[in-house]
């Protein structure tokens, strides 16, 4: 069989979305934190890299809404049903927030990895959307890639053997 | 003010205050090794988040990083960048030890990773003071925080302050390098302004804001 699988690309405070045999990735995230929400029925999944926890930190007039966890994953949800996804389907698997520097002046901005995953962690359970896996918090950086066909997200970092969650 | 659009004038600043940071960096490289060390004229580029991360080879790529946050009047962040290659090689010169290696099977090499970082911090220290002593704004540098992981990973920690300003960060980059053996090493010079930084750094140098 000739089968080339498309594998779509997310930048930085990005998101998008895709239907089998396509596969999503997103590389390098450290502080940032790669959501992945799935409809395994429908084989659709969207992915979403999300660098601030809340638009309420912004200090711009047009804010870019993929790039805060509270505008980012409305949008990826939305954007899933668009395309078919059914929304009491779709699940979550999520993974990054590290802390890539250990900092010891108490500067909030530096913690920003643990305050990505709870902020994302939250509007997950306000939107109801269970969180089926999860690799969180740590200090190393994350490329991650997921195939709607078999729900696996697969993890890796530098020098580690490639995980599936 | 809109850190987009910058008049030739505003970017020949920043580009000066790299090449000053550069030049004494170099200095101080080429004592630590007691060899010649060439400097690039530095660029300043308004890039995206994800265009950041491919002016040095892509979000995935694997790099040593010497991280020093800067408080005072002008906050900002500095990386000093190599590859895992270029800083072995810079081990290997300052301790005279050609087997070592950075990361091993049982993780990184204690003895290596402080020479890095020491290096690093020599480097950063010296490219930071002749910033300072040029714009004559008070600039206190973090402890040197050492990363080898993912490009995109590193980066984007010193793009936080920005990111809550912009989609665009302003990169000065500047590259050192010695190429008298056969493998050379480059390192590259990120400085990262905070958005309010800019208006502090020209005001200092005698720019306008907006021409």
């Amino acid at each position: 069989m000739n089968d080339v699988q498309t594998i779509v690309k997310v930048g930085i405070a990005d998101l998008n979305v895709i239907k089998a045999p396509e596969l999503i990735r997103t590389a390098g995230l450290g502080s940032c934190v790669g959501v992945v929400l799935y409809d395994q029925t429908n084989q659709i999944a969207g992915l979403s890299h999300i660098l601030l926890p809340d638009s309420s930190l912004a200090k711009q007039e047009n804010i870019n809404k993929y790039k805060y966890a509270d505008t980012a994953i409305p949008l990826l949800l939305e954007q899933m049903v668009g395309i078919g996804a059914r929304k009491s389907l779709i699940k979550a698997k999520i993974a990054g927030g590290a802390q890539m520097f250990q900092f010891s002046s108490n500067s909030d901005i530096m913690r920003i990895g643990p305050r990505n995953s709870d902020a994302v962690l939250e509007i997950l359970k306000k939107l109801k959307v269970p969180v089926i896996a999860a690799d969180i918090g740590g200090s190393s950086g994350r490329t991650i890639e997921f195939d709607p066909r078999t729900s696996m997200l697969k993890i890796r970092k530098v020098n580690k053997e490639e995980i599936y969650i | 003010m809109n850190i987009s659009q910058l008049t030739s004038v505003q970017k020949d600043v920043l580009r000066e205050i790299g090449n000053i940071g550069a030049g004494n960096a170099a200095t101080s490289m080429s004592k630590l090794l007691d060899k010649k060390i060439d400097m690039q004229v530095p660029s300043v580029n308004i890039v995206s988040y994800d265009e950041m991360m491919d002016l040095i080879g892509g979000p995935e790529e694997l790099i040593v990083a010497v991280f020093f946050r800067i408080q005072g009047e002008a906050p900002g962040s500095v990386y000093l960048i190599l590859s895992i290659e270029e800083a072995e090689l810079l081990i290997n010169q300052i301790t005279g030890d050609q087997m070592i290696s950075l990361i091993s099977e049982e993780g990184p090499d204690e003895l290596a990773v402080s020479v890095i970082q020491e290096a690093g911090n020599i480097l950063t220290g010296s490219y930071l003071s002749a910033l300072s002593d040029f714009t004559s704004i008070n600039m206190q540098p973090s402890v040197p925080l050492l990363s080898m992981d993912m490009a995109g990973a590193i980066l984007t920690a010193g793009l936080l302050e920005i990111s809550q300003v912009t989609d665009f960060a302003i990169v000065i980059d500047t590259k050192i390098s010695h190429t008298d053996s056969k493998r050379g090493i480059q390192g590259n010079f990120f400085l990262l302004p905070d958005p309010e930084s800019f208006h502090k750094i020209f005001l200092a140098l005698g720019v306008t804001d907006n021409e």
